[in-house]
């Protein structure tokens, strides 16, 4: 229907999942780490988005509707054990977090 | 013209992740994660998505952002956090974000003068009414799904918050 902003748009979805990634395993920071999360399942639905515009479906907005659902269960749960790793350690760095030794 | 939004919207999506890779401190990096939300918000408007840039700006840009700015202000209280707070806030942060804020809401403001959301030779429309329509019809089990992952998030959320009675 629309070639090219469409390609353009799955191409800029990419570099943002890039960036949160690099971000997420740049960072040692947990509240760095969780955004750049949110940037990647962000980008995610860039890339839905775009393809159901492609085939002018709403199919894409509806995938779109369940990552925004799992953002919103996800973000308060991983919050929480950040306040909980804060709590006890005292520190957000994720390398404070090895008394597993995993 | 759609192309050329197109691009200054991408451009200022991917300039603030890039921003939010690299700053050093959390507050600014959530100023420039809610400007790259906005942006995408309004990609979604141009690739003819009218629903889903609505419910980033409101849920993602809104709620989602705002949890995270609770929990930084949460770990950080006490008397020198003010002064800290002064100096995050000093104009010179502020000015780059904001501009390329400025940039996405002269962008959105001239949509709506021109009233041409989606050119003809963009992506058709697709409103919230199609959407509903097949989210309640052909993923109805998703949905139900969804509320099933959304109880124990919430749930998770209120026991791994709390305050147990040995902590300090």
């Amino acid at each position: 229907m629309s070639g090219p902003l469409v390609v353009h748009a799955v191409m800029v979805a990419g570099i943002l999942f890039a960036l949160g990634l690099t971000g997420l395993l740049a960072r040692r920071n947990l509240l760095f780490m969780l955004m750049s999360v949110e940037v990647m399942l962000n980008a995610a639905g860039l890339g839905f988005i775009a393809a159901g515009a492609r085939w002018g479906a709403p199919d894409g907005q509806v995938m779109f509707l369940f990552i925004l659902t799992l953002a919103a269960a996800e973000v308060p749960v991983a919050l929480a054990l950040v306040l909980q790793v804060h709590r006890r350690f005292h520190t957000l760095d994720a390398d404070a977090v090895t008394l597993m030794e995993g | 013209m759609m192309d050329f939004f197109f691009y200054v919207a991408a451009s200022v999506a991917i300039s603030s992740t890039v921003l939010f890779v690299i700053a050093p401190n959390a507050v600014h990096a959530l100023l420039n994660l809610i400007l790259s939300f906005l942006a995408i918000a309004v990609i979604f408007l141009l690739l003819g998505a009218p629903f889903a840039a609505a419910l980033e700006v409101i849920i993602y840009a809104g709620a989602v952002m705002v949890l995270f700015v609770f929990v930084i202000m949460m770990l950080q209280v006490g008397p020198k956090s003010v002064e800290q707070e002064r100096r995050w806030i000093g104009i010179r942060i502020w000015w780059v974000p904001v501009g390329l804020a400025m940039l996405l809401l002269a962008e959105v403001g001239t949509l709506i003068a021109t009233g041409a959301v989606t050119a003809e030779s963009g992506p058709r429309r697709v409103g919230p009414e199609e959407v509903g329509l097949v989210l309640l019809s052909r993923y109805l089990l998703a949905v139900e799904l969804a509320s099933l992952l959304l109880l124990p998030g919430i749930l998770g959320a209120y026991y791994l918050g709390r305050r147990r009675r040995e902590d300090p």
